[in-house]
């Protein structure tokens, strides 16, 4: 072969770029850095078990108490229907109006049931039978989980007396609107919750850890004696960048892998398409970190600003709380978040198992994220040391 | 060994602020090739402005300089090339090994493949770190860190290397190994900026400049100096100006 052919040279510019002996020090220093490694392998678990459990936006099992005054067949049957809702859980009887605010100011009781005397008698005579139900909506997620859980309720007891009444014969309700959940027929916030968190896992780790690994640099001096080299930017950059993606592709794998055996998380999806549609998150939320440890001084400041800049990601994103459900400056914000979009492919492949074609949207807005956020941090790293 | 044209430092006017403080201010100096060149002065005068200034670490506020034939403005990357710095901190990575060190800045400055290899035995051997290759530098001793430091900051044969305080904090017999290198490089044509605030090593560099606040204030052989300041020893300068700066501030 021609030894000065342009294939020959380009492949020499490739094997003598100054980007090899920098990523295999950051490779080095990394498998060194025991902190590091846990962080990247134990909280993973951590954060996932956290959200996983703590993180249940279906209330269920709401503590209830039960004031009958009625005490009779009638109104222990429509004790029973709510507690078959699973929504309310039956922990006592109480005698008074006083000892049902005693249980629900005392935390014992997050509702109550109150039938009183003449209850049994209405259903007799067939006059509507009032009876109340008194919820602590105090917390309003589960208060509006209560309501719903009452009319349900009602409405089955209403079913089961009417059918009673007509001798027997079947009743049937003029207009019937069936929900069909799809995606997540149990409603288990779990499926919504864990895909997330693999989303918000790599958020933290990219940006805190790598604005915190190029500051360290700068602290210790280090970073004053790579500049004096010949070194180019993007060298020094991009081999910083590398193995941290490495990193969070592990990241992702342990949360996924975890969140199927522990809480049996759909992937319906393609999974090459998955990661695939991950590395441009990737490298914007590498941008983000880069873009700090531009500004920080220290890695103190890097920390501060990589946690303010995780607040709008947990809250603002959908990861927790719907975007539909937030006024529209909030949304505003949520669209400038990688993860906004992220969350988007996670639980489309994830959950739904849809494919590149309803998918490519979100992906281009994360590829310009990260051309942008990569390209001005490299531009605002300066070779200098003021 | 390398191509003599023109001084190996020229600055005219060279001129660095911090907001408020100007912390070197009209600096003229000249540095012939393959000397070993000595920057005194108290602490703050301004010896590290003006080496990380010459290095492209920081950028002049006004002047001009020209190191190794190029100019520190707008050729920065092409004096990198053909210098070596090594930081009052050496800048070694503490969880990378001795011989890992001297890999990793070898390869950023260019050596590849067999000639690499060649380079890292041969530095290995000449420092005597065969029995250390493998440890860590961060358990290294300061005497044999900053060996380390100026292996790694000479990996690609420097035209020109600046040196800032590299024997504080390192005890007598190192120093005087640490010298007989510099003299060894000095012997082999590499220029040696160095600035010390041992008086012995002053009186070991062929010429010397003395800052004061931000100024030069003397330039010459060490006997020039004594003889311009009217003082028995290089020491005797120091101290006297030292009175100097506290009389005025």
């Amino acid at each position: 072969m021609n030894p000065s052919s342009p294939w020959r040279r380009a492949g020499a510019r490739v094997r003598e770029s100054r980007f090899w002996p920098m990523l295999w020090k950051e490779f080095i220093q990394m498998r060194r850095d025991k902190l590091t490694l846990g962080m990247m392998t134990v909280l993973p678990a951590i954060q996932l078990m956290l959200f996983g459990y703590a993180i249940q936006t279906d209330v269920r099992h709401v503590p209830t108490v039960v004031l009958d005054e009625s005490r009779s067949a009638e109104s222990r049957a429509l004790a029973q229907t709510l507690a078959n809702t699973d929504v309310f859980t039956i922990v006592g009887d109480v005698a008074d109006m006083n000892a049902v605010r005693d249980a629900i100011e005392g935390g014992r009781a997050g509702a109550a049931l109150i039938i009183p005397p003449d209850y049994h008698r209405h259903i007799a005579r067939g006059t509507p039978a009032p009876a109340q139900l008194i919820v602590d909506a105090a917390d309003p997620q589960s208060s509006a989980a209560a309501l719903s859980g009452a009319q349900l309720a009602a409405q089955a007891r209403g079913i089961a007396l009417t059918t009673a009444r007509l001798g027997g014969r079947s009743f049937v309700l003029p207009v019937e609107l069936r929900v069909r959940p799809w995606y997540n027929p149990a409603q288990r916030s779990a499926i919504f919750i864990v895909p997330g968190v693999i989303g918000v896992l790599l958020t933290i780790t990219m940006t805190l850890i790598t604005s915190t690994a190029i500051v360290r640099e700068r602290e210790r001096g280090t970073l004053e004696q790579l500049i004096v080299t010949p070194i180019d930017k993007p060298s020094l950059m991009l081999g910083k960048l590398v193995p941290f993606m490495l990193v969070g592709y592990v990241q992702m794998t342990v949360v996924m892998g975890l969140g199927r055996l522990i809480f049996d998380i759909p992937i319906l999806g393609s999974l090459p398409l998955l990661y695939l549609l991950t590395a441009p998150f990737i490298v914007a939320s590498l941008g983000v970190g880069l873009l700090i440890s531009t500004i920080a001084r220290s890695q103190a400041q890097a920390m501060q600003l990589g946690f303010f800049f995780m607040l709008p990601n947990i809250l603002l994103s959908g990861y927790i709380f719907p975007r539909a459900a937030m006024p529209e400056p909030a949304q505003w914000i949520g669209a400038l978040l990688p993860l906004t979009f992220f969350l988007k492919i996670l639980r489309g492949v994830l959950l739904k198992g849809i494919g590149f074609e309803h998918l490519w949207k979100e992906t281009a807005v994360l590829i310009l994220f990260a051309a942008v956020l990569v390209s001005v941090s490299v531009r605002r790293f300066s070779k200098t040391i003021e | 060994m390398h191509a003599v044209n023109g001084p190996a430092v020229e600055t005219v006017g060279l001129r660095k602020e911090f907001g408020a403080i100007v912390a070197v201010e009209g600096l003229d100096l000249v540095i012939p090739r393959g000397q070993v060149f000595g920057l005194l002065g108290p602490n703050g005068s301004g010896k590290t402005t003006t080496i990380r200034m010459l290095c492209g670490l920081m950028q002049p506020t006004a002047g001009s300089a020209r190191v190794v034939g190029h100019d520190v403005v707008t050729e920065p990357e092409s004096i990198r090339r053909k210098i070596g710095y090594m930081s009052q901190r050496y800048g070694l990575y503490d969880d990378l090994t001795v011989y890992e060190n001297l890999r990793f800045y070898s390869t950023v400055y260019g050596l590849h493949g067999s000639a690499r290899t060649a380079r890292l035995e041969a530095h290995i051997a000449e420092l005597g770190f065969e029995e250390r290759r493998d440890q860590l530098a961060g358990t290294l001793s300061g005497g044999w860190k900053q060996r380390l430091a100026l292996a790694c900051a000479t990996a690609h044969d420097p035209e020109m290397l600046f040196l800032d305080e590299p024997t504080a904090g390192v005890d007598p017999a190192a120093r005087r190994k640490f010298w007989e290198t510099i003299y060894e490089l000095a012997q082999k044509g590499t220029t040696i900026l160095v600035t010390t605030h041992y008086m012995d090593e002053a009186e070991r560099c062929e010429r010397l400049a003395f800052l004061s606040r931000g100024h030069l204030i003397g330039v010459g052989t060490p006997d020039e100096i004594t003889r311009q300041f009217n003082q028995p020893t290089i020491e005797d300068v120091f101290i006297m100006l030292q009175q100097q700066d506290e009389v005025r501030a």
